[in-house]
C-alpha cells in the first residue's frame, strides 16, 4: 500500500429499494486508499462494485457507515458541495465513454477545465498536454461519432486527467474494447500513474485490467473477500 | 452562465435538423404576431391621423344639447357661436359646423343625410370648402365619392334638398354638386351633404349659430364657453381605439395558436432531449456540474431556440416587413363599412415597442415552456443517469 490516505471506509453498507423488496448492495465495507495506488474493485456482475466507486466519486451517498474521500465524508456533502468535489479531485472514465457527442474531441477534454474556469491559454496548454500523452493530438478536431472506441477510451482518459485530478474512477473501462486497445489504454493509465501519483481504482471483472493491478479487492455479494496486494 | 450559454449554444447547434425546425417554426411566430400587429398599429394611425384631418382637428366644442348617437338633440343641438372664437375662426384657423337633417332626391329616390355646414374659408380640415362656388341661386354641396357613387350622383348634378328650419317649417331648394371629395373617413362621407355655413345658417334661420366647433390641434384648447363643452381628440377617436383593440383582441387568438404550436415543438424537443440525453445529464453531473447548472444549462439550450428564432426571422423578416411597410397592403372591397377610416392600402407601422415587446413576450415563454421539463433532471440519480436508464 502507498503512502497517505485519500479514501477512508468504514462499515459501508448500501441498500437498494427494489420491487422486490431492500436490496443490500454493499454489506460492510472497510477499506483505505492512498495516494498513488493502482488498485482494482474486481468481482462478478452484482458484487457492487460500480456502487461502490459511485460512492467513493460522491455520485451515490451511503445508508450506512462513513466514507471519507480527501478529508470530505460523502455523507454530509450537499449535492453542490458533491459537485465541486469531483469537479475539482476527481476525474471519471467510463465503460461507454461517455463522450459529449456535439463537442470535438479538443472541446470535450476541455470541459473539466471550462467547469474550473481557467483561463483560455492555460487551458489550451492542459488540454494539448493532455491529448499528447494520450496520443490524440491529431484527433483534436474530430467528433467523437469519428472515433474508434479505442479512441474514445483514450479521449475519457484524457478528459479525466486533465486537470490532473487526485483520484481517477475507472468503471470497467476496457469492457468494449479489444485486446490490443485495452492494453494500450492500460498501459497509459499505469504510466500516468507512475509520472503524476494520481490514484486510479478500477471497477472490473477483466483479467487484462486484473493484469495491471498493483492491489486486487475481491468483492463478493456486496463484501470485501479478498485486498491483496500484487507483484505489479 | 456565460459558459452555460456557450455549452448551451453548442449544443443546440448540434442538435441539427431538429432545433432547426423548432427555430423556423418559431421565427414564423414571430414574423406573423409583429406583422399583423403592425398592420393593426399602421391601421390605427392611419384611421386616427385621416380622421384628425378631415373630421376632428385638434377637438371639438360641442353645442351641450348635441349627441352624435341622437339624431333627434339635432333640432336642440345649436347656439350662437360664443365670440371667443371669432377671430380664429375669421382667419379659417378653426371651423364651425351646423349640422341638421335632411333629406335629397337623388334620381327620383329618397335618402336621409345629414346637412353639414361648415365655414367656406376654414383651412383646418381636409374638406375642400373651397369649392364652395355660390354664384347661382342653387346652393352649392359637397359630397363624398362613396354617397356620391350609392346614388349615382356626379359633379355638377342638380338635387333637390329638403329640411326642416328652426321653426320646424318645412322648406325645399335645389342643391348643386360643386365638389366630390375622396376620403378614408366615412364619417365625413357617408350620407352626407356640406353646404356653406352662412349658406345652411340662412335655410335654417338660425344666424351666426353652429352645433360644432373644430379646434386647431397646433392651439391649446382653453376656450371657455357658456353652453359649449370641449371634447378632446381622445374621446373623439376613441371608436377607433375601441374597434382597433377588438381587433387585437381577435389577434390575440391568432397569437396564442401559433405560439402554442412552437411552445409545443420546443416543450415536445426538451422532453425528448431530457430523455434521450440522460447518460449526457449524468455526465455532466459527474465531471462536476450541479443539477442547478444541468437544468440552467437545458433552460438556456431550449430559451436559445428563440434567440435562433429571432435572428432567423431578423433575417428574412426585416426585407418582407420593411417591403411591406414602404408598398403597404391593399385593403379588400367593402372594408368601407366599418365605419372608421380604412384607406384602400393599410401601411403597417412596426414601433420598437412592438418589436421589443413581442420578442421578450416570446423569450419569456420560451424560458418558461424550456425549464418546466427541465426541472426533472433535478431529481435524477445521477447514477441512474449515467447509465441511461430512464427515470
Amino acid at each position: 500500500m502507498e503512502n497517505s490516505t485519500l479514501i477512508s471506509i468504514e462499515a459501508l453498507k448500501k441498500h437498494f429499494l427494489t420491487p422486490g423488496g431492500r436490496f443490500t448492495a454493499l454489506n460492510g465495507i472497510d477499506l483505505t486508499i492512498g495516494k498513488a495506488e493502482f488498485t482494482g474493485v474486481v468481482g462478478p456482475s452484482g458484487s457492487g462494485k460500480t456502487t461502490l466507486l459511485n460512492i467513493i466519486g460522491s455520485l451515490d451517498s451511503p445508508s450506512e457507515g462513513e466514507v471519507v474521500v480527501l478529508g470530505q465524508s460523502i455523507a454530509d456533502l450537499n449535492p453542490k458541495q458533491a459537485a465541486l468535489l469531483r469537479r475539482s479531485h476527481l476525474g471519471f472514465i467510463f465503460q461507454s465513454y461517455n463522450l459529449l457527442p456535439v463537442y470535438t474531441v479538443f472541446e470535450n477534454v476541455e470541459f473539466p477545465l471550462l467547469l474550473l474556469q481557467l483561463d483560455d491559454s492555460k487551458r489550451r496548454k492542459m488540454v494539448m498536454d493532455s491529448l499528447e500523452w494520450l496520443g490524440l493530438t491529431d484527433k483534436a478536431k474530430s467528433k467523437p461519432a469519428q472515433l474508434s472506441g479505442g479512441e474514445c477510451q483514450r479521449v475519457a482518459i484524457a478528459r479525466a486527467m486533465v486537470k490532473k485530478p487526485e483520484i481517477v474512477l475507472a468503471d470497467e473501462p476496457t469492457a468494449n474494447l479489444d485486446a490490443a486497445n485495452s492494453h494500450h489504454i492500460l498501459k497509459t493509465m499505469v504510466q500516468l500513474n507512475k509520472e503524476l501519483k494520481t490514484t486510479f481504482i478500477f471497477a472490473t471483472h477483466d483479467d487484462k485490467v486484473i493484469g495491471y493491478l498493483r492491489r486486487k479487492i475481491s468483492l463478493v455479494d456486496g463484501k470485501v473477500l479478498n485486498d491483496e496486494i500484487t507483484n505489479n | 452562465m456565460k459558459l452555460l450559454f456557450k455549452l448551451a449554444a453548442k449544443n443546440l447547434i448540434g442538435t441539427g435538423m431538429r432545433t432547426w425546425l423548432n427555430v423556423i417554426v418559431l421565427s414564423f411566430s414571430f414574423l406573423i404576431i409583429i406583422w399583423h400587429k403592425g398592420l393593426l398599429d399602421g391601421w390605427d394611425r392611419q384611421a386616427k391621423n385621416e380622421t384628425i384631418r378631415w373630421e376632428t382637428g385638434g377637438g371639438q366644442y360641442w353645442q351641450s344639447s348635441y349627441d352624435p348617437y341622437d339624431l333627434f338633440s339635432l333640432t336642440e343641438a345649436h347656439a350662437k357661436i360664443p365670440s371667443a372664437f371669432d377671430t380664429l375662426l375669421f382667419k379659417g384657423d378653426i371651423a364651425s359646423v351646423l349640422i341638421t337633417q335632411g333629406t335629397i332626391y337623388p334620381r327620383g329616390r329618397i335618402q336621409s343625410i345629414l346637412i353639414k355646414g361648415i365655414n367656406s374659408n376654414q383651412k383646418l380640415l381636409r374638406l375642400p370648402s373651397s369649392l364652395f362656388i355660390q354664384n347661382s341661386d342653387e346652393i352649392p354641396a359637397l359630397i363624398g365619392r362613396n354617397t356620391a357613387t350609392d346614388n349615382g350622383i356626379k359633379e355638377g348634378d342638380l338635387i333637390t334638398l329638403r329640411w326642416r328650419d328652426v321653426h320646424g317649417t318645412f322648406d325645399a331648394g335645389n342643391i348643386k354638386v360643386t365638389g366630390i371629395f375622396d376620403t378614408d373617413v366615412p364619417t365625413v362621407d357617408m350620407g352626407q351633404v356640406w353646404v356653406p355655413l352662412d349658406r345652411l345658417q340662412k335655410m335654417m334661420d338660425m344666424p351666426g349659430e353652429a352645433t360644432i366647433i373644430v379646434w386647431n390641434k397646433e392651439q391649446k384648447a382653453n376656450v371657455i364657453a357658456d353652453g359649449w363643452n370641449f371634447r378632446s381628440n381622445e374621446v373623439l377617436l376613441k371608436s377607433i381605439t375601441d374597434l382597433i383593440k377588438m381587433k387585437s383582441i381577435g389577434g390575440i387568438v391568432l397569437y396564442i395558436t401559433l405560439l402554442s404550436l412552437a411552445m409545443l415543438a420546443i416543450f415536445d424537443t426538451q422532453v425528448l432531449s431530457i430523455f434521450r440525453r440522460q447518460k449526457e445529464i449524468g455526465t455532466y453531473i459527474a465531471l462536476g456540474m450541479t443539477r442547478r447548472q444541468v437544468v440552467g444549462l437545458f433552460t438556456i439550450e431550449g430559451s436559445l431556440n428563440s434567440v435562433m428564432a429571432g435572428l432567423l426571422a431578423a433575417l428574412y423578416g426585416i426585407p418582407l416587413l420593411a417591403l411591406q411597410a414602404i408598398h403597404g397592403m391593399s385593403m379588400p372591397g367593402g372594408t368601407k363599412g366599418f365605419g372608421l377610416a380604412v384607406a384602400d392600402r393599410i401601411y403597417p407601422f412596426y414601433s420598437l415597442g412592438l418589436v421589443v415587446t413581442t420578442i421578450l413576450l416570446i423569450m419569456l415563454i420560451t424560458t418558461i415552456v424550456s425549464y418546466l421539463p427541465s426541472r426533472r433532471i433535478a431529481k435524477m440519480k445521477p447514477t441512474e443517469a449515467l447509465r441511461g436508464k430512464l427515470q
